[in-house]
């Protein structure tokens, strides 16, 4: 628990930032490197937000994104599992996927972009590919990361207690290596926010990321921030959703704790 | 408790011209070089020597965790291939599974059987009894102190029934307190459930106090120097540490374990060489 009488300092601190906000957009302050001059203030944020809100639009925007994400970021999890599992158990596994997938690993996401266009039908299905590749790596690295590194002490011994190939990988290799594979999760819920945005602003049609960057183009700047500060709350939330599930999993780390 | 207190005539093993290598390449080495010897059914037997020496290694290959390079492990005639669980194996630390509770650890063995859960629940409650544990049942296995992870995990162990009880320094990382109670314990459960012990150990008192028979080992490569049979009275007490009678055996082996001074070796273990921990992956 964090003591009470550190929060005060805290909120200050947030409260001194929006503070130089406003003035440094109200005032036009221009450091010559970086200009506040076309950066809108707080309260016109606000306005715009409440705007946002009132409107319509929200729900279509945020629908088509959330729905881009968790496609793609599903499906990349029960494949960055499963393939996961099998590099991290059988070496046959690791020499046939794993060269592959180190070729591709170091290419970002977002440069799959173009490729992605051209290689799929609908731009509805390039953005979620993009969202999938982004979420891919994080999970597949954490979940063979988290099954080599299961003790194999547990694992001779439970064979020991009479546990087969199939008993040893559901009784000690995926919980073994839950904590990580959830890691993995939650920092795959991130990344597949950050590519699914970038896909959006040059592909999309709705979705947070095109709504941003059309207020771009439209010279809507308070909206901007109104989508950033969106983008922000969402994939914080889908963070805290996938660390909760996570945490929900493995119960006896908490027990661990105490 | 009567479903535990049968009386098992088979445990019987015998080891002919054993040699376990070790290692890769110029680095192998044998950690356990040609060994014969014959362990009754039912006997308590310890493997006392110095660290290193290929007492955990020859255990490992009991259990079946290794395999021998040469030479056979036969336990009632039949040669060892692969782990089972009418070989159990108590570490050093506990190898309860973290993400069970005391329970369902002690009720594994069981699962992996087939039975159903109420069957093994009632089974893994009176095992739990037999060791003392019967109130921590639903905690989780880093809740229980050092003695009483050792205490599950030896429940855990003798629910399968094995005709050998196969362990590796059990108390060693305890407290000298709560050793001497463990020892005690385990000599009470093993008066009821009288399976082969195979006890592997580097405290002579330890040795003394437990077994019918001490094999003393010396290291690289491990070969027996000694065959030492006890004969202090049943059931044992703490106040044998301290008769003639022990000090006089006492001193007799720390003699042989003299020789082995000065030279130290790395610490072997069941599964072979101890493992290097897993390189450090960022993984992003």
């Amino acid at each position: 628990m964090t003591r009470f009488y550190r929060w005060p300092i805290r909120l200050t601190s947030l409260a001194l930032c929006l503070l130089f906000w406003q003035v440094a957009a109200s005032q036009r302050l221009d450091f010559g490197l970086l200009t506040f001059t076309y950066v809108p203030t707080p309260s016109s944020v606000a306005q715009a937000a409440v705007a946002l809100v009132e409107s319509s639009k929200l729900w279509a925007h945020l629908s088509s994104s959330l729905l881009r994400v968790f496609a793609g970021y599903i499906t990349a999890a029960l494949f960055g599992v499963v393939l996961g599992v099998a590099i991290g158990r059988w070496k046959w596994a690791e020499d046939t996927l794993l060269p592959p997938l180190e070729v591709l690993r170091p290419i970002p996401a977002v440069a799959w972009i173009p490729l992605a266009i051209l290689m799929f039908p609908s731009s509805e299905l390039s953005m979620v590919f993009i969202t999938f590749t982004g979420a891919l790596f994080p999970v597949l690295l954490n979940t063979v990361h988290g099954v080599e590194g299961v003790d194999p002490r547990l694992i001779a011994s439970a064979r020991s207690l009479g546990a087969g190939r199939w008993a040893i990988l559901r009784e000690v290799v995926l919980p073994g290596a839950a904590p990580s594979i959830v890691t993995g999760l939650a920092i795959g819920m991130g990344t597949s926010w950050f590519c699914l945005v970038t896909a959006e602003m040059i592909s999309g049609q709705f979705g947070i990321g095109y709504y941003t960057w059309e207020s771009y183009t439209i010279q809507n700047y308070p909206d901007i921030i109104v989508g950033m500060l969106l983008i922000g709350v969402l994939g914080m939330g889908s963070s805290a959703l996938v660390k909760h599930l996570g945490g929900l999993l493995t119960p006896w780390y908490r027990g661990a704790s105490r | 408790m009567t479903s535990q207190e049968h009386f098992l005539s088979a445990g019987r093993i015998d080891v002919e011209r054993l040699t376990i290598r070790l290692g890769e390449g110029a680095q192998a080495f044998e950690a356990v070089q040609a060994l014969d010897f014959s362990v009754a059914a039912g006997e308590f037997v310890c493997i006392l020597g110095p660290s290193g020496c290929g007492k955990s290694t020859l255990l490992g290959a009991l259990a079946g965790h290794l395999q021998p390079s040469a030479g056979v492990l036969r336990v009632d005639g039949e040669a060892v291939a692969g782990p089972s669980p009418a070989r159990g194996m108590v570490f050093q630390h506990h190898t309860l599974l973290p993400w069970r509770s005391v329970l369902d650890n002690v009720a594994f063995g069981l699962k992996m059987q087939g039975l159903n859960k109420a069957a093994r629940q009632q089974q893994a409650r009176d095992f739990l009894g037999l060791v003392g544990l019967q109130d921590f049942a639903t905690r989780w296995p880093n809740q229980l102190s050092g003695g009483m992870q050792q205490r599950a995990e030896i429940a855990r162990v003798l629910i399968n029934r094995p005709r050998l009880l196969l362990m590796d320094e059990p108390f060693g990382a305890l407290d000298a307190q709560t050793r001497g109670r463990m020892q005690e314990l385990l000599l009470e459960i093993w008066g009821r459930i009288r399976t082969t012990v195979v006890f592997v150990t580097h405290d002579i008192d330890e040795a003394l106090f437990l077994a019918d028979r001490i094999l003393v080992m010396s290291p690289r490569p491990g070969r027996f120097i000694e065959d030492l049979r006890l004969d202090f009275a049943r059931p044992r007490r703490a106040e044998l540490l301290t008769s003639p009678a022990f000090t006089h055996l006492k001193r007799h082996c720390l003699e042989l374990l003299r020789h082995e001074e000065g030279r130290e070796l790395p610490r072997l273990t069941p599964l072979g060489l101890p493992s290097d921990h897993p390189p450090l992956r960022i993984a992003l």
